[in-house]
């Protein structure tokens, strides 16, 4: 369904993605796991089509990403994202102005489990009630691609347990979901395939249950053989 | 629920709701949940939810009827026949362990037998 083929970005002497070629399939949710620096972030804005690759190409059901595919793919950053003076209620309205899959009805639902009311202002809300917002607002449009960057970060524990709940509601077999994070243990269970970035580089992409039964190594064991030692 | 990252958490899902068919919290016939409630309650994959239940039925302890969802099965004997291998599964981990600390299974027996209600 998305698929990136020797995609490489550098920005001025750094390689923040170095020929990275993989196939993401649709009905999986896939971890992107690496420290931070690690070119997640620049993989999924290229994916996302809002930054362009050095060289390389990112192809969405087979064809180069583009506004088009950009219609089909909701992308949450990491910055936040909104103007301050909205509230919740307007942010949904700043949506639907510019998503045609925006639904009214999962940004309902959506609100009111994570407990967010449409009165209350964006300016005032906590880092973990602002995570929440994106999330919900993001997870409201009926995308076929949702790539989340760090949808875990500066959360508490129960707001955690309501994004994971959140995400894996709409999780279905058409969907593709790609979530980065560098909280592994956050990921452990909501993902079924992982995507190990090294330095740019991807390591290796591994189905987490074979990997369990074969290898009795979890997503975590896995990431601290991969970054756990300094090479040279 | 706790997991443990090594082990697939199909089969850690799948011994819970063998553990609530034995105990009867979910009854014989009774509908289980969707496959998606099953992620989101137990906060696993989908594509792992979907597993636990097909196995589930090649063990015979489920069965999905079109269009109805799936339910715990009626055969009172398949359930037993659980009871029975998971109480052998219990007393083999527990052998082990004893075994481990030197003690004989004759003294083992004898130790539940003394053993105060």
């Amino acid at each position: 369904m998305l698929e990136s083929k020797e995609l490489t970005k550098v920005f001025g002497s750094k390689t923040a993605v170095d020929h990275v070629s993989v196939k993401l399939e649709k009905g999986h949710v896939y971890a992107m796991l690496g420290p931070n620096g690690s070119g997640k972030t620049t993989w999924m804005k290229m994916a996302a089509g809002l930054i362009k690759p050095s060289s390389g190409q990112v192809l969405f059901q087979g064809e180069p990403v583009s506004l088009n595919s950009r219609k089909h793919v909701a992308y949450m950053s990491t910055e936040p994202y909104f103007y301050s003076w909205m509230t919740i209620k307007d942010v949904g309205a700043y949506y639907a102005d510019f998503f045609e899959d925006y639904s009214p009805r999962r940004y309902q639902a959506l609100l009111q489990r994570m407990e967010l009311t449409e009165g209350m202002k964006v300016k005032t809300l906590s880092s973990g009630m602002m995570a929440k917002l994106k999330i919900a607002v993001t997870m409201s449009r009926d995308a076929l691609v949702y790539m989340l960057d760090e949808p875990f970060n500066g959360v508490d524990l129960l707001a955690r347990d309501e994004i994971r709940a959140s995400i894996l509601q709409y999780a279905t077999e058409d969907k593709l979901l790609l979530l980065s994070s560098h909280l592994v243990e956050e990921m452990e269970m909501v993902a079924d395939r992982a995507l190990y970035i090294k330095e740019g580089r991807l390591v290796e992409c591994v189905d987490l249950e074979t990997m369990r039964s074969e290898r009795g190594v979890s997503m975590a064991d896995r990431y601290r053989q991969i970054y756990g030692h300094t090479e040279g | 629920m706790q997991f443990d990252p090594m082990r697939p958490i199909w089969l850690q899902v799948m011994g819970e709701i063998e553990t609530d068919i034995v105990t009867g919290v979910r009854g014989p016939g009774e509908k289980l949940p969707g496959g998606r409630e099953l992620a989101v309650s137990y906060g696993i994959n989908p594509n792992t939810a979907a597993r636990v239940y097909q196995e589930l039925e090649k063990a015979g302890l489920c069965e999905t009827r079109r269009g109805m969802g799936t339910f715990v099965t009626g055969n009172a004997e398949r359930i037993a026949a659980l009871r029975e291998e998971l109480a052998r599964k219990a007393v083999n981990d527990f052998l082990k362990k004893v075994g481990s600390l030197g003690v004989s299974r004759e003294d083992a027996a004898r130790m539940i037998l003394e053993e105060e209600e």
